[in-house]
């Protein structure tokens, strides 16, 4: 059985955010989930994906973040209680049914867990997704730690179906990959069917339609504001002069200074747990109430504007500072000792901080930096590619582990901003310049947001290959299926979509299918790509060795070994492939037979024929 | 409650993870409050990985620079690179068993000697515990379990206040069983080497 399906209520489980997450939609009744993975917030999925093979929850893992809600979207307006997963990005994507769903509003209860990344530790960008909520006009719920992740992802369901409007839980990675206690609740029973009743003048959004719409999601957001007020987790501790405002993880580094620098007395600190809408009397209350208010927030200054405009309307005129303050800025996550120092700096406390080490007589230390695993095969398509094309060619890239392609010795990465963007955008390099143009995207990515521009590309006679990188998961991510899986091995029967179909039925006429491990055929089809004049498609199919392994789909090989009686130091094999594999030892290179799993890439590299299968 | 805040470093593959969430359920179990920080994604792919368990009354899950009050690397150069987070008071327990980064093999930088490393890391800190994790991990039957060893040496140092009994039970009910037996000899192991 699933952890998370643990009928103990009272129990107490050390449990990751996004697992709490998980059991807090559980205990609301989940009956529907829907998601495109992406970090931080693949955890949660990845326990509904599980959980609704032991049980009655219906789950998918949809193709992009846009379907994923509109789907949901469909479920609750049949009246299930339903969850829609994503990363802050995820919610670019989403952002069209977003905005217009809170129009149509719900009826089974709807939460969009959202996970913003500060600090971007997997991410493209630090957006700071609080603004969805101003634009859509959605109920946005902050959790503060991991119990509060599971509370709050019942309440946000609850005041989802009470108002008729999907509310917005908002996580930060350190919020959704932190471990803590976690006190169990009742498991609710999940409800497979709801029905759909027909009211098209409600749910169709013709312009006299939306006019009205509108109208309602501003009655909805007055009642969020009323409700918001009386919220127990907007709630203030301490009845000092001194005013603190936080939200989400700031929260803990607030308390935990408060406690530190001893000012417990001294302080009101208000902890915003619903920030949108913004409790405003209570806020104002709050700033009669204190002499200067300090913000804490991170990314933008998104409360400290709110309550500068709060303090205006009321003629309040006390200092209201944030950003700027100490080391708090728009940029990045913050930190313990960094708030603990900007309140002290702000307030005007004195204290001790534990001195840093000296790092000045460090040396120079290696770097580093993830590799592309040993044995992956998008290793073997890019020495490839560039063997056919050299260094001059533009390689836009797409979002997945290809992306570390950008580092020596591989380098074949030029251009990325957001996932499909290496297909469309290689429409305009190629036409804008007279350069080369080859670029490279995953299955997944090539399913959520590829073939649109791969439609384009055929439509408007644009010319270059794009090289799709198919290893059979979604790796990055932690192995999640998408529509081009065979998805048997992990238990389920989902219907597997031929790319290179896919492809052709875009209208691509050259297109080659290629085993990346087999080098000398791949470099001869993308030389066929290279001499085609038009857009040419190349499929480079091969496992992801981590999930092959995972699933029981290895093949058994032998690892490799230098021969070093034949080698002659060229060290291509090193020097080219940046196999993790690979070590140097006294000078000469040597394969560690442990990582190496036999695909043979270097042996067909090496001029002298010196690596060879290990001998039983 | 005393606060200890445990700062984990390692690279990926070798189970740091694992150690700080067995860590963090055995503190629970004992009635210990604690969180437990980790970082999952990108980089995870073959680069540093850190985490960090923070015990008593603490709910800030993350440790600043200077503030951990024990440092446990698996790995030499990765307990150097992260001896920002330690200040002069810090017990830094570190495997001393190389494992190079590929940027060393395709001549971006040199490993630093070891012994070079271990002589910085004392000069900054207030107590350190080196071991061969690795040898330890393969004595006991099982090369990755190089985290049990640093868990139970971790442990045998005393410097969080988890029994060796207690740590032993979680590790019971919450690791593989087909590996019990090599984990349990792995953390006596690096229990016995930090004593």
């Amino acid at each position: 059985m699933h952890k998370l399906l643990t009928d103990s209520p009272g129990k107490e489980m050390l449990l990751l955010g996004n697992e709490a997450v998980a059991r807090g939609a559980l205990e609301a009744g989940v009956s529907f989930a829907t998601c495109y993975p992406g970090t931080p917030s693949s955890e949660v999925p990845e326990q509904f994906f599980r959980i609704s093979q032991e049980t009655d929850l219906y789950f998918e893992y949809s193709t992009n973040e846009k379907v994923a809600l509109e789907v949901g979207a469909g479920a609750a307006s049949c009246g299930l209680r339903t969850m829609v997963t994503m990363k802050h990005v995820g919610m670019n994507v989403a952002a069209d049914p977003l905005m217009t769903l809170a129009y149509v509003g719900v009826k089974g209860g709807m939460v969009i867990l959202n996970a913003d990344d500060p600090f971007m530790f997997s991410s493209q960008n630090e957006q700071d997704n609080r603004y969805y909520a101003r634009l859509s006009g959605m109920p946005m719920l902050e959790p503060t730690n991991t119990q509060e992740m599971k509370d709050m992802t019942i309440a946000a369901f609850e005041l989802s179906e009470e108002l008729g409007l999907p509310v917005i839980l908002r996580t930060t990675t350190r919020l959704n990959h932190v471990r803590g206690a976690v006190k169990l609740g009742e498991l609710k029973p999940i409800q497979t069917k709801g029905e759909f009743q027909k009211s098209p003048f409600q749910f169709v959004t013709v312009p006299a339609v939306s006019r009205n719409l509108h109208k309602v999601l501003l009655e909805k957001y007055e009642k969020a504001s009323a409700k918001s007020e009386a919220w127990p987790e907007n709630r203030v501790a301490g009845s000092g002069s001194w005013g603190i405002v936080a939200n989400g993880v700031s929260v803990n580094y607030v308390r935990d200074a408060i406690q530190d620098l001893g000012i417990g007395d001294k302080v009101s600190f208000l902890q915003i747990g619903w920030s949108w809408p913004l409790p405003k009397t209570r806020i104002t209350e709050f700033l009669k109430s204190v002499e200067k208010v300090l913000v804490v927030e991170e990314l933008e200054p998104v409360m400290e504007t709110d309550i500068k405009a709060i303090a205006q309307d009321n003629a309040i005129t006390i200092p209201i500072k944030g950003k700027g303050v100490g080391g708090l800025s728009r940029l990045y996550e913050y930190d313990p000792r960094m708030v603990r120092e900007a309140v002290a700096e702000y307030f005007g406390v004195s204290h001790q901080e534990k001195g840093q080490v000296d790092l000045s007589d460090l040396p120079q230390l290696p770097g580093r930096p993830p590799n592309l695993c040993a044995g992956c095969p998008h290793r073997a398509t890019y020495y490839a590619v560039k063997k056919v094309y050299g260094p001059d060619a533009i390689h836009p890239t797409d979002i997945g582990c290809y992306t570390l392609g950008l580092l020596p010795p591989i380098s074949m990465a030029d251009w990325l901003i957001c996932m499909g963007s290496s297909v469309s955008s290689s429409c305009g390099f190629s036409k804008a310049s007279d350069q080369k143009v080859v670029s490279f995207i995953g299955d997944s990515t090539f399913f959520h947001s590829g073939i649109t521009g791969l439609v384009n590309a055929v439509h408007n006679n644009h010319k270059f290959t794009l090289v799709i990188l198919d290893n059979g998961t979604t790796a990055m991510t932690g192995h999640q299926p998408h529509p081009g899986v065979n998805t048997d091995p992990m238990g389920v029967e989902l219907t597997r979509l031929s790319i290179e179909d896919v492809v052709r039925g875009c209208g691509v006429k050259d297109v080659h299918v290629v085993k990346p491990f087999k080098l000398n055929k791949t470099i001869e089809a993308i030389q066929a790509s290279k001499d085609y004049d038009g857009i040419s498609v190349v499929i480079s199919e091969e496992l992801c060795p981590l999930f092959a392994r995972a699933t029981g789909q290895m093949r058994k090989t032998k690892p490799f070994r230098v021969n070093h009686d034949k080698c002659k130091d060229h060290r291509d094999c090193i020097n080219l492939l940046a196999c993790p594999a690979m070590y140097l030892w006294e000078e000469k290179v040597n394969i560690d037979k442990n990582l190496c799993i036999g695909c043979a890439v270097c042996a067909q590299v090496c001029p002298e024929n010196a690596i060879v299968p290990v001998k039983d | 409650m005393d606060t200890k805040r445990c700062v984990f470093v390692g690279v990926g593959g070798q189970g740091n993870l694992l150690a700080s969430r067995l860590l963090g359920e055995a503190a629970l179990a004992a009635g210990i409050p604690a969180v437990v920080s980790e970082i999952h994604g990108m980089a995870q792919r073959g680069g540093v990985v850190e985490s960090a368990v923070l015990m008593g009354d603490v709910t800030s899950p993350i440790v600043s620079n200077a503030e951990a009050d024990v440092l446990v690397g698996f790995e030499p150069l990765e307990t150097l690179r992260t001896i920002g987070k330690c200040n002069k008071d810090t017990l830094v327990i570190t495997n001393v068993q190389p494992l190079p980064p590929f940027t060393v093999s395709i001549g971006q930088g040199a490993y630093p000697a070891v012994d070079g490393v271990l002589d910085l890391i004392s000069k900054k800190v207030g107590k350190v515990i080196s071991l061969r994790g690795n040898d330890l991990a393969e004595e006991a039957g099982n090369p990755l379990s190089l985290n049990m060893v640093m868990l139970g040496a971790l442990i045998g140092s005393g410097a969080v206040g988890i029994s060796a009994e207690g740590m032993k039970e979680t590790i019971s009910t919450s690791t593989k069983k087909a590996f019990l037996e090599s984990n349990l000899k792995a953390f006596d192991a690096g229990m016995n080497s930090a004593k």
